[in-house]
């Protein structure tokens, strides 16, 4: 039995409380390449059964925290625990720990279920008893595969590969391999799965299609999952958590709701939801009142070191229904239309703002309300739903 | 003008556009073979007027000729030492230089040295070395208190002596080989291998390293198979077939060059050519099936 077979299944749900149990820890790794710092101060916490994403554009140090949790890497200052115990000291093949790499890093030499058995016939059979036929000799060694064999295709069942054991990797289609690579992940039962872009090699609808995989299998299995992507979208729609990466630092952590809708900084605002979110600027007026697009009366707010206003474009109203609904309008122009089939983006020109073009999304209700490109249009929002940010990119509540 | 068809006029420009190397192929390749092949059923001797059409009497002779069933022994045993050992040495010093990181081209120039320079001239080199008097290797024996040897004129030493030199010339060349196949070896296999617990360097090697370099060990293998059967040089400077010495090549060379007899001589190139042929397809048909191609 695995040793770590307790601790593991009798672990409580991470939203039961109990704080003090954590699947993975971070505390404060630091690590350097030459004179340049990927992981500055890193920490994070990882409760059981969580599915976190680290989320983040390239180079942010995302997958090299992601090595540095498998021990592919050694972090230069710092300690990473898996289980509430610290595996600083300890082998990749010792932490628990299963890993997904973007290009699969099959074995390309091996049928499927030999790629899949590996990693028990690593950590089940002697050396001797894995020797070229003189290995079956010994008595346990055809109990073992035996086992090893039931194990590999119980996974391949569940992941609809049982009809691909006998095939290698390259007469796999993406989407398969990949299924290959998770079930050679799964087969050890780890405490943590680590994902480094699994999905990021696949076409867009087998993007899609295995993200609900994932999702279902993240369910099934209720294990711990660090997922790593640079698609926003892809760790909105599966994570429990996230945690948005830039320049070697976590600047937030939370739901993917809390990223959204209450970013702490404007980058997260920025990184976190399609189309991007609207960024204002504010016009400074000598009283220090500030004022938004053409509106003659200033916005407002009793926040001084107000620089910027961001807008989600589902908060930026332009339907004349809704907009004696806003506390400031302006004046724009359509600029262009973008129809999504259930929804409509407009680009706005707004008054005030040369040369930036704004996105609206209004629902498609069939007859398009009546806007066309290069009409002029009233624009607005309400106060309570813009996000407030200082000059440093802050945010100022 | 009569109206020809585009596939016609296509295939007629494209044979124009083939035509030139068409011809070279020709004349460079099928015609030396096709001579090769009428003048084995001759008697030609270089400078004869006459050439007498014998039948197959030069091909009866191969089976009574002592030499030349000597010579293919000799060709023999230099393959079988000589492959094994620079394809083995060359895969070893391989894994070797591959794993360092600021000494590698240091390693990888001296290694391939050898393959660089003649062999005639490193012959001479070799035959002062392996002097039974005067060279260094035989007073380092001297100094350990072992005979010294005749290296180039023992019968039993000479094709072992041969060999020696020529692993010395090919290791370099195929241990290039393998770091070019080292090296094509995603760094993610060893990754996810580190993490399926393939941890210990000998399971690394023989779980991945090896399997990896499928491709490259058949090339290396039917390529040093070649370079060994076509052993020539070392043996016409150090020894000239002297004592039983003689190799497929040197035997050929003497029949046709040294003896003039070409029609003889021709009999034993195609039995040369027929055996790398038979050697080549063999070992690519036989090998293809256990290789995996990424």
């Amino acid at each position: 039995m695995h040793p770590n077979f307790h601790q593991k299944f009798t672990q409580v749900p991470y939203n039961m409380g109990m704080k003090s149990q954590q699947a993975l820890k971070i505390d404060s790794v630091v690590k350097s390449y030459g004179d340049v710092r990927v992981l500055d101060s890193v920490s994070l916490e990882v409760h059981p059964g969580e599915f976190i994403s680290l989320v983040g554009p390239s180079g942010c140090g995302k997958s090299t925290l992601l090595r540095i949790i498998a021990g592919l890497e050694a972090q230069d200052v710092g300690s990473v625990s898996i289980g509430n115990s610290s595996v600083d000291e300890l082998m990749p093949k010792e932490r628990d720990v299963a890993m997904v790499f973007q290009n699969y890093a099959l074995y390309p030499h091996m049928t499927v279920q030999q790629n899949i058995s590996l990693p028990l016939e690593m950590s089940q059979l002697s050396w001797m008893q894995r020797l070229f036929f003189v290995g079956n000799f010994f008595s346990k060694t055809k109990l073992i595969k035996d086992t090893i064999a039931n194990d590999v295709l119980e996974i391949c069942k569940s992941l609809g590969l049982e009809n691909l054991l006998k095939r290698k990797p390259a007469q796999l289609s993406g989407g398969q391999r990949q299924r290959v690579a998770l079930a050679r992940a799964m087969i050890r039962n780890p405490a943590v799965f680590l994902m480094d872009e699994p999905l990021s090699n696949l076409d867009a609808k087998l993007r899609i299609h295995l993200r609900n995989e994932l999702v279902e299998l993240h369910k099934r299995l209720k294990a711990t999952f660090v997922y790593v992507t640079h698609d926003q979208s892809e760790a909105m729609t599966m994570s429990d958590r996230i945690a948005v990466m830039d320049s070697g630092k976590i600047l937030q952590i939370g739901t993917p709701n809390e990223l959204y809708t209450s970013p702490d900084s404007l980058k997260v605002a920025q990184f976190i939801g399609t189309p991007q979110i609207n960024l204002f600027e504010l016009t400074d007026a000598k009283d220090g009142s500030h004022f938004w697009g053409s509106a003659t009366s200033p916005l407002n707010l009793n926040k001084k070191s107000t620089a910027a206003l961001a807008l989600r474009p589902e908060h930026l109203i332009v339907e004349a229904h809704r907009l004696p609904t806003c506390d400031v309008q302006s004046s724009a122009v359509i600029s262009r239309l973008e129809d999504h089939g259930s929804e409509i983006l407009l680009h706005l020109a707004i008054d005030g703002y040369a040369n930036e073009l704004f996105i609206t999304r209004i629902p498609n209700l069939g007859h398009q309300d009546g806007f066309r490109p290069g009409e002029r249009i009233n624009v607005g929002f309400k106060l309570d739903t813009a996000l407030f940010f200082d000059a440093q990119g802050r945010r100022s509540v | 003008m009569t109206k020809t068809s585009l596939t016609t006029r296509q295939s007629i420009s494209g044979l124009l556009f083939s035509l030139p190397s068409g011809l070279l192929l020709v004349t460079l390749y099928a015609l030396p073979m096709l001579c090769l092949f009428l003048l084995a059923f001759t008697d030609y001797e270089m400078g004869n007027v006459v050439i007498k059409w014998v039948g197959f009497a030069n091909f009866n002779q191969i089976l009574k000729d002592p030499v030349f069933s000597r010579s293919l022994w000799n060709t023999l045993i230099y393959v079988a030492m000589v492959v094994p050992i620079s394809i083995v040495g060359g895969l070893l010093i391989a894994v070797l230089v591959h794993a360092r990181t600021k000494t590698r081209s240091f390693y990888e120039v001296i290694y391939f040295l050898p393959v660089t320079s003649t062999l005639i001239a490193m012959a001479t080199v070799w035959q002062f070395l392996l002097h039974p008097k005067l060279g260094p290797i035989n007073s380092i024996l001297k100094l350990l208190g072992l005979p010294a040897q005749n290296f180039l004129g023992d019968p039993t030493l000479m094709i072992a002596t041969l060999a020696a030199i020529g692993i010395w010339q090919l290791i370099g060349f195929n241990m290039i080989l393998f770091l070019t196949g080292l090296s094509s070896i995603p760094k993610e296999i060893y990754e996810a291998a580190a993490i399926d617990g393939v941890t210990n360097p000998v399971d690394r090697f023989f779980k991945v390293t090896l399997p990896m370099l499928g491709p490259t060990t058949l090339f290396v293998l039917v390529t040093s198979s070649i370079t060994g059967f076509k052993v020539f040089d070392t043996v016409a400077v150090l020894t000239q077939g002297r004592n039983q010495s003689e190799v497929l090549l040197y035997d050929i060379y003497l029949e046709g060059f040294t003896y003039a007899k070409m029609g003889y001589a021709s009999v034993l190139t195609l039995v040369f050519l027929l055996i790398i042929v038979g050697l080549s397809a063999w070992q690519a048909s036989h090998m293809d099936k256990k290789v995996h191609y990424a």
